[in-house]
């Protein structure tokens, strides 16, 4: 049975349609890619999994249950983690705060300790402030945050946008850890590169239509392909 | 002419009031910053909760029962209002929430002044707390000193709630971003309820543990949301130290500006507020913005 089935999701934003009959597969312990061009609809497909933004119709499937149109808080308990595009840190909380707020709710969490052994700047950091944080290391909160839930999915919304490449480095070796390990992920990324490295199999978004579905092995023998759909 | 015994008596007077203040402001400010809805009914909880507790002293002569009852019977209020009306306003525009909060505020005062006439009520201070004190350079009401202290501790409790406690985490994390709090799995929804009931218990309890100092009449909450709102621009939305601090400031500046003319105490409280919107928008300990 897939850990997550999508099935004809629309979703809008006010009155305007940006999703389009979108279906999607992810497997259990599988990463999975969803590349588009901006605007093409991926964040929103990330938010609307996660109960962020209310789907207009469709049907989801989490782990055997229908989640579609439940609260976010719901969908969270349920094992679903999105570590969103703009990070959302609580910037008033220090480090610790922000993982302890994450945990109330978790049936199963990750000991803080081994959250600052895969992060041991964050280790370092525990009493500074979520606002005090450098970029690289807001990003590192983000995923930490949402690892500490142990969740059954893991989305992975644009996690290296705009980080030094240094940090970008740190992080895609936490995430090849991650997957590894047997985490599921699904992963929304413009890093190209870093992605088709990291996913066994991607979806293409244009317009807010599914175009494409396929290995990225396969994928990246066919440069064509990409450059069609992505501009590239 | 100045005069220091005056002088100090007018700055222990702004204390006992900025303390005051600063608790009904901190309820005020965590609603708002919470739920995003500013709650013009706030200053009719103050006079509630004088109104509840001077009903409970009537019956029983009890003071510690009138402050149990006042406060209680705002905070069950509060829960009703947020899950009757409020909730169905949060995705409605701010004028929206405004008119209905400012419409339930005229409600609760028409309905008290119906139920129980327009004349002022009176709640006597304990026996232990009346008279007056020495403080050795200037005698003082004795239930004053224990109201300033009363009221400290009421905004210990409530720091107590906000930084030690789980539901202090939820609260503090809920006014910067509610979404990704739920997103934690996290029920905003009963945070948010809770939040409501607490806010408008400490505007309740302040009513009624004020009511010994001035008696209580249907219209007392009208001015003292006016310095309420007042002070939560001046200390910045959504924040509890900034509720405190915009607190002792506005009473201090409505206290000792009332010692030379007190018609021109509003006025500078509204130049003081002034100053601050032009010199710091965001409060003297805001936040950057909030969305």
């Amino acid at each position: 049975m897939s850990l997550l089935e999508v099935k004809s999701l629309n979703s809008f934003y006010s009155d305007s349609h940006i999703l389009f009959d979108v279906d999607l597969r992810v497997e259990p312990h599988e990463v999975v890619a969803l590349l588009g061009r901006n605007g093409a609809g991926k964040s929103t497909t990330m938010k609307s999994l996660m109960g962020l933004v209310r789907p207009r119709s469709g049907s989801i499937r989490f782990n055997g249950e229908e989640v579609s149109g439940r609260p976010a808080h719901v969908i969270a308990r349920a094992g679903m983690q999105l570590v969103p595009e703009e990070r959302r840190i609580f910037g008033s909380l220090d480090v610790e705060e922000n993982l302890k707020l994450a945990r109330l709710t978790a049936s199963h969490s990750a000991p803080m300790d081994s959250i600052f052994a895969t992060f041991p700047r964050l280790g370092e950091r525990r009493r500074s402030r979520g606002a005090d944080l450098s970029g690289g290391e807001q990003q590192m909160l983000a995923i930490a945050r949402a690892m500490v839930r142990k969740p059954k999915l893991l989305l992975l919304d644009e996690p290296f946008e705009g980080l030094a490449p240094v940090i970008v480095r740190d992080l895609m070796s936490v995430c090849r850890e991650l997957a590894r390990a047997g985490q599921t992920i699904l992963l929304v990324e413009q890093n190209l590169a870093a992605t088709l490295a990291l996913a066994d199999r991607a979806y293409i978004i244009n317009n807010g239509h599914i175009v494409h579905e396929g290995p990225t092995a396969e994928m990246k023998a066919k440069p064509e392909l990409l450059q069609r759909h992505l501009g590239l | 002419m100045l005069n220091w015994a005056n002088f100090i008596s007018q700055l222990f007077n702004g204390l006992v009031l900025g303390a005051l203040l600063a608790l009904i402001s901190s309820g005020l400010t965590i609603i708002y910053g919470t739920l995003g809805v500013l709650n013009l009914a706030h200053g009719a909880m103050f006079m509630l909760g004088g109104y509840a507790g001077w009903f409970a002293y009537a019956h029983t002569g009890s003071f510690v029962v009138a402050v149990i009852c006042g406060s209680l019977f705002v905070m069950i209020v509060g829960v009703v209002m947020e899950r009757v009306v409020i909730r169905h306003f949060y995705d409605r525009p701010d004028e929206d929430q405004l008119l209905v909060t400012f419409g339930l505020g005229i409600v609760f005062v028409e309905a008290v002044r119906f139920a129980f006439g327009s004349l002022s009520k009176t709640v006597l201070a304990p026996e232990a707390l009346a008279g007056i004190t020495s403080l050795g350079f200037m005698f003082y009401p004795t239930y004053r000193l224990a109201l300033l202290g009363i009221v400290v501790a009421a905004l210990l409790a409530l720091y107590a709630v906000l930084y030690k406690t789980r539901l202090g985490l939820m609260v503090r994390a809920g006014i910067e971003d509610a979404r990704m709090v739920e997103a934690l799995g996290i029920n905003i929804q009963t945070v948010f309820v809770i939040v409501f009931g607490i806010g408008a218990m400490a505007a309740g309890f302040a009513g009624i543990v004020n009511a010994p100092v001035v008696s209580i009449a249907p219209d007392v909450g009208e001015g003292i949301l006016v310095q309420t709102f007042v002070v939560v621009v001046i200390g910045g939305v959504g924040s509890f130290g900034g509720a405190v601090l915009g607190g002792l400031v506005a009473g201090e500046i409505i206290s000792l500006t009332s010692m030379f003319n007190p018609a021109y105490a509003y006025v500078m409280l509204f130049v003081a507020m002034t100053l601050v919107l032009v010199l710091r928008p965001r409060g003297l300990l805001g936040a950057a913005g909030r969305e």
